[in-house]
């Protein structure tokens, strides 16, 4: 989704880390210790037997990276944890080595389970390290400002709310309208929208938006509904037709100053709904980004929704930009839908 | 005695410039606004502002056509230039733009406090500001016989140097710009390739390169797509082939 962020290699420096690093061991030993106690005190007990064995060569670790952080973050971040794998897999052998007195028979095999031990321990806490410096990254802060930015649509909402000031003198029943038609469409921008909704009120919805950028765009805006024969009960994904609409007035008549036409068709056939929306598209007219933002967002809801049976498809026919969208045709139960329509009533 | 001023409002929403129109009748206690043109996008603003002699402009930057940004710039370069005050709703690249500059602007919807404090400091934009806000052009804009005419640049095939102008030639006729040519290869690089000291070719309307040999001394000339010229590389300008052969 994001663009691969550069892998963070904690900082050794800093005591914060240091001290994360060896309470994560200490994690990790009382985990393994409540699985192999039967009870919890036995296992506290293995617990403290276990840190025991670990404290040295922990300390002795970190005090390696310690000492070799300059030079570990001099290397490129995938070799650097590469490095610190090593260097935890050799300092538990070491720990090992200088406890059993080399003479064991099966030296090779005694000293393969700490190397692994250890290799694995700090596999785990850097793969942590790096998780944690991702979630706090500020590229993901800005991630999500734009993902608000784009449910918000500042551009739209002032520009609208700047619409409705100035009809406020001149036709106050329009501006009144508008002013309802704007609540309406924040209110499902703003709300959880993972449900599947009827058609009518997607076509509602659509409605809405559309009279609000007539106002702005006043003659320039005009728009073919073909949409007689759209079951009202068929269920789709909310916000889909939508930002379809608001995709075509960005791109199809807002960049052209004499403005252009949009066509709706909404129809079922073969059991299935199809959704084409068209619009002017110009070479001329730069185009803007958002636009595959916009498509590629509602083409992962479908996804979610209706996996393989639902598509999204994208031509260019002529000077038309087209958008069809197809899923399966599913009609809200009647039991359901006046179940859902006296909801409020009990 | 409420202060006079000569207006144009530019914005594509009808419904806007109704809105401005309002306050700045509200605001007659201490200006009494005379609304001289209103304009509709940036290239009829160019238009307006050389028609109407103005003290300020009001100027929608999200337009279609030509943007509120690159009108200014096209605006300032013009004799006698009304003041201009950008308007917008959200634009959060342009607005520390205008703070960087300092250049004044509103924010929709207006407000009537703000609308009076920008009227009662209203100051020229320097081009070389208005520069800034618009660092690429997408059309060229000159004076000639009293008219104002505007070259977009895509339409452009190469500009040449002559003398004190340059000679920015399209499939129908020529036109004489008053900049130079490294002025211009600063501003379009990606888009002009330099072939010689006095030429830049368009790249979109470039189709390659043809070697002619003379007397032993082979150079190289740039074919044009469906145009009969053929514009000379110079030798310094060699690898310009070189890289164009690479490329393709």
């Amino acid at each position: 989704m994001t663009k691969e962020t550069q892998i963070a290699l904690p900082d050794f420096h800093n005591l914060g880390i240091l001290l994360r690093a060896v309470i994560a061991v200490q994690v990790l030993g009382l985990l393994v210790a409540l699985t192999q106690a039967a009870t919890p005190l036995l296992a506290l007990e293995l617990f403290f037997r276990y840190a025991a064995f670990l404290e040295p060569p922990l300390l002795l670790v970190v005090l390696i990276l310690y000492l070799a952080a300059p030079w570990l973050n001099a290397m490129p971040p995938r070799r650097a944890q590469l490095v610190c794998v090593a260097i935890s897999a050799l300092g538990a052998v070491f720990w090992q080595a200088l406890l059993e007195r080399p003479d064991a028979a099966d030296e090779s095999a005694s000293l393969l389970r700490p190397a692994l031990l250890g290799a694995a321990a700090a596999m785990l806490i850097l793969a942590w390290f790096d998780w944690r410096a991702r979630r706090l990254s500020p590229a993901l802060a800005e991630a999500r400002l734009q993902a608000l930015q784009a449910r918000i649509r500042p551009h739209f909402l002032f520009n609208s709310i700047n619409s409705v000031l100035s009809l406020m003198r001149s036709n106050p029943a329009r501006a009144e309208t508008a002013l309802e038609n704007l609540a309406e469409l924040y209110r499902v921008l703003m709300a959880d929208n993972r449900q599947l909704s009827p058609l009518g009120r997607e076509m509602e919805l659509a409605r809405a938006y559309l009279d609000l950028e007539s106002l702005r765009l006043g003659e320039r805006l005009q728009v073919d509904w073909r949409a007689d024969n759209a079951p009202a009960e068929a269920l789709l994904p909310a916000l889909v037709l939508q930002p379809l609409l608001e995709n075509a007035v960005c791109h199809g008549i807002e960049p052209q100053p004499q403005g252009g036409r949009i066509g709706v068709d909404i129809f079922a056939r073969d059991a299935q709904l199809n959704v084409v929306v068209r619009n002017p598209c110009h070479d001329e007219t730069p185009s803007r980004p958002g636009n595959r933002m916009a498509l590629s967002n509602i083409r992962e809801r479908l996804a979610l929704h209706f996996d393989a049976e639902a598509r999204l498809s994208v031509h260019r026919v002529g000077d038309e930009f087209v958008v069809q969208v197809v899923i399966p045709l599913r009609i809200r139960d009647s039991r359901s839908a006046r179940e859902a329509s006296h909801g409020n009533a009990h | 005695m409420a202060t006079r001023i000569r207006a144009i409002l530019v914005d594509d929403e009808i419904l806007a410039r109704e809105r401005l129109a309002d306050l700045l009748q509200d605001l007659a206690e201490d200006f009494t606004v005379e609304i001289v043109a209103q304009a509709g996008n940036g290239l009829a603003a160019i238009e307006s502002a050389a028609a109407h002699p103005a003290d300020v402009m009001l100027l929608d930057i999200q337009m279609p056509g030509m943007n509120g940004l690159e009108a200014a710039r096209h605006i300032a370069a013009l004799s006698n230039p009304p003041a201009i005050i950008f308007v917008t709703a959200f634009d959060e690249h342009a607005l520390q733009a205008f703070e960087l500059r300092a250049v004044d602007y509103l924010l929709k919807p207006v407000r009537l406090a703000r609308l009076r404090e920008a009227l009662a400091r209203i100051k020229p934009l320097t081009p070389e500001d208005a520069a800034a806000l618009a660092p690429r052009r997408t059309h060229f804009s000159l004076l000639e016989r009293g008219r104002i005419w505007r070259v977009p640049v895509a339409e452009v095939l190469y500009l040449r140097a002559e003398l004190r102008y340059v000679t920015a030639r399209t499939r129908d006729r020529e036109y004489l710009l008053d900049e130079s040519l490294v002025k211009l290869e600063e501003e379009f690089g990606g888009a002009f390739l330099r072939i010689h000291r006095n030429c830049l070719v368009a790249r979109g309307h470039l189709e390659g390169f043809q070697r002619l040999v003379d007397e032993g001394d082979g150079h190289w000339l740039a074919l044009l797509k469906d145009w009969p010229e053929r514009l000379p590389v110079s030798r310094r300008q060699m690898h310009v082939v070189r890289e164009f052969v690479k490329g393709a």
